[in-house]
């Protein structure tokens, strides 16, 4: 009987099978219809209407669009995500893939130097921000104390305009380079042996391998690094909360932070929607751009 | 490769310790400032370390906020979420890795791209479909009246139960177990439901492991969500109370709140410190990130 099932059992059996598997999926396809599909949906349309959960509902077509192109506060908190996403993501990627190439060199004690350099991650950027607000404090913060103690002028690090925004990169890379060095060592080690051995025998230096052999060969690992941290970056929302409410003078104030503060403390629900929609938007944007860059020079490389 | 000489390796080793003290040092900072009294916080010229061990500012921390509240509240939200993510993951996980039904790749196509969308994007409809939710919190049938989930564990909860993250790491597992396993058990005809509650579920472990203890620092770590939801004291979460906790700029009392922030972020740091291989192989694999 295993070997020729009659017809009719086979097709009871897959629709038994498919009763099954839907009924294995539902929980999860649930809470994703309610919870994510439907919710994309209703931002785009909130975004045409001036929602502000009291009062208004009403359909207002691109004025929400029209607006943001007039909003200076908008213009900012473009400006401010993309600085503190292009000073983010090049120094995490550099600090990263320094730190998977440091401890991929067979050392002792692996396990502890990956803890420590992982362990920024688990912590709650709630957590971070407290520990870098008392750092950063600007009478008895120790970076101060430290800058005084070299001879350096103190500095007021998240009360200064021209410098909180520096000093939030800081700590964001900090945070963030640990999780990156995981991926880059995974990468590191899918890289055949014998590549290495090959380029040994002709007679490569070290550092020729890592150009020539490790880079080239770590690209797809790259390129996933640079978009998850780029779309990581874009949605920083705890620091700035946590730190400096968006300021000083919106120097810090973000586009997840506008959204926040337009939704959430001004009511104006259908307006932040449509800044939503333009960040949604730019993510994509973003991505789809890293994608051809890394793609085309994947292809000049072959 | 040849041995590297004795030269490189001391510099290599230095450098990795350098590292290793930046990356750890504000962890130090925040132990010792949460053991200095006031006096040694402020003090010019202070010492690194404090005198003596000075615990009086966790006791201050405790009197001035409800924090085993707030602890209370986040075993509770971050374990059901957990139990929920690996159970509804395991089902699903395992109907898109080995059975075959109708509108499959459509169905998982669509899950992935939900995956794409920023959270930022749906919180504020999300919020409103929380606050809306029929008959909870007042609510009548169409969700009107009431506050809905609104500070309830149900705002914390519901929506994270399940996920596609989960899912898809799951389902990643599944397929690599050997197709005899069902075959066989079919032939002994087992009912499929009973396939992967007998023979699948308990090879999951390892990665259902993984997907747990992401899923409860994840959880445990949040910020944004119980923030837009939970406005009462009584129902603030660890993360939640801290941001609380910290005050006013300019009245911050350090000491006090370098305690907390230790007694928040401990939890986190001994289970990954007990666990990393798991956070290690969550990361390689899926690339999210705590």
């Amino acid at each position: 009987m295993n070997a020729k099932a009659p017809g009719g059992l086979w097709k009871r059996q897959r629709r038994k099978q498919t009763a099954v598997a839907y009924f294995l999926i539902s929980p999860t396809l649930l809470i994703f219809l309610i919870f994510t599909l439907a919710p994309v949906v209703f931002a785009l349309y909130m975004s045409f209407t001036n929602y502000n959960i009291l009062s208004h509902k009403d359909w207002i077509g691109l004025d929400n669009y029209r607006r943001l192109a007039s909003d200076d506060d908008f213009a900012n908190a473009v400006r401010v995500t993309l600085q503190y996403t292009l000073e983010v993501v090049p120094l995490n990627l550099a600090i990263s893939l320094g730190l998977a190439l440091l401890i991929n060199m067979k050392i002792r004690g692996l396990a502890f130097f990956r803890s420590a350099y992982y362990m920024p991650v688990v912590t709650s950027m709630i957590a971070v921000s407290m520990v870098w607000l008392w750092l950063y404090d600007p009478t008895y913060g120790l970076f101060n104390k430290l800058l005084s103690s070299i001879g350096l002028p103190e500095q007021t690090w998240l009360k200064d305009p021209g410098l909180a925004l520096h000093a939030m990169v800081l700590l964001k890379v900090w945070k963030g380079v640990g999780a990156n060095m995981v991926i880059f060592l995974a990468g590191l080690q899918g890289i055949p042996k014998e590549l290495y051995e090959a380029a040994s025998l002709d007679g490569a230096s070290s550092l020729r391998k890592l150009w020539s052999v490790t880079i080239p060969l770590l690209r797809p690992t790259t390129f996933f690094v640079i978009i998850m941290t780029t779309i990581g970056t874009m949605q920083s929302f705890g620091e700035v909360y946590a730190m400096t409410g968006g300021g000083p003078i919106g120097s810090t104030t973000n586009l997840v932070y506008l959204i926040y503060t337009r939704a959430f403390e001004r009511m104006e629900m259908g307006y932040a929607s449509a800044i939503a929609t333009v960040l949604f938007a730019l993510i994509l944007l973003l991505t789809v751009i890293n994608m051809t860059l890394v793609r085309g020079k994947a292809d000049e490389a072959a | 490769m040849q041995k590297p000489l004795l030269a490189g390796r001391l510099i290599l080793y230095s450098a990795c310790i350098l590292i290793a003290l930046a990356m750890l040092f504000p962890y130090f900072w925040m132990l010792t400032t949460s053991l200095k009294t006031t006096r040694e916080i402020f003090a010019v010229d202070g010492s690194m370390l404090p005198a003596q061990l000075y615990w009086e500012n966790y006791a201050k921390a405790f009197r001035a906020a409800p924090w085993d509240r707030f602890f209370q509240n986040s075993v509770i939200v971050a374990s059901i979420v957990t139990v929920g993510q690996v159970l509804f993951s395991s089902m699903g996980g395992y109907a898109f890795g080995r059975l075959s039904f109708p509108w499959k790749n459509g169905l998982f196509l669509l899950l992935l791209a939900g995956i794409m969308v920023p959270a930022e994007v749906t919180l504020i409809p999300v919020f409103l479909i929380v606050k809306n939710f029929p008959l909870f919190g007042g609510n009548d049938w169409l969700g009107q009246g009431g506050t809905g989930m609104l500070n309830t564990y149900s705002a914390l909860i519901v929506p994270k139960i399940a996920g596609v993250f989960g899912l898809f790491l799951l389902r990643q597992f599944f397929m690599t177990l050997p197709k005899e396993l069902e075959e066989s058990a079919r032939i002994d005809g087992c009912g499929e439901l009973r396939i992967f509650r007998s023979v699948m579920l308990p090879l999951v472990k390892p990665a259902a492991a993984t997907l747990a203890i992401f899923t409860f620092t994840s959880i445990w770590d949040e910020f944004f969500w119980p923030l837009v939801v939970i406005s009462e004291r009584s129902m603030m979460t660890v993360q939640l109370g801290l941001s609380v906790f910290k005050g006013v700029e300019g009245s911050i009392e350090w000491g006090p709140l370098m305690a907390a922030t230790v007694m928040v972020s401990l939890p986190v740091i001994v289970v990954f410190l007990f666990a990393q291989k798991y956070f290690v192989e969550g990361v390689a694999t899926t690339g999210i990130k705590g």
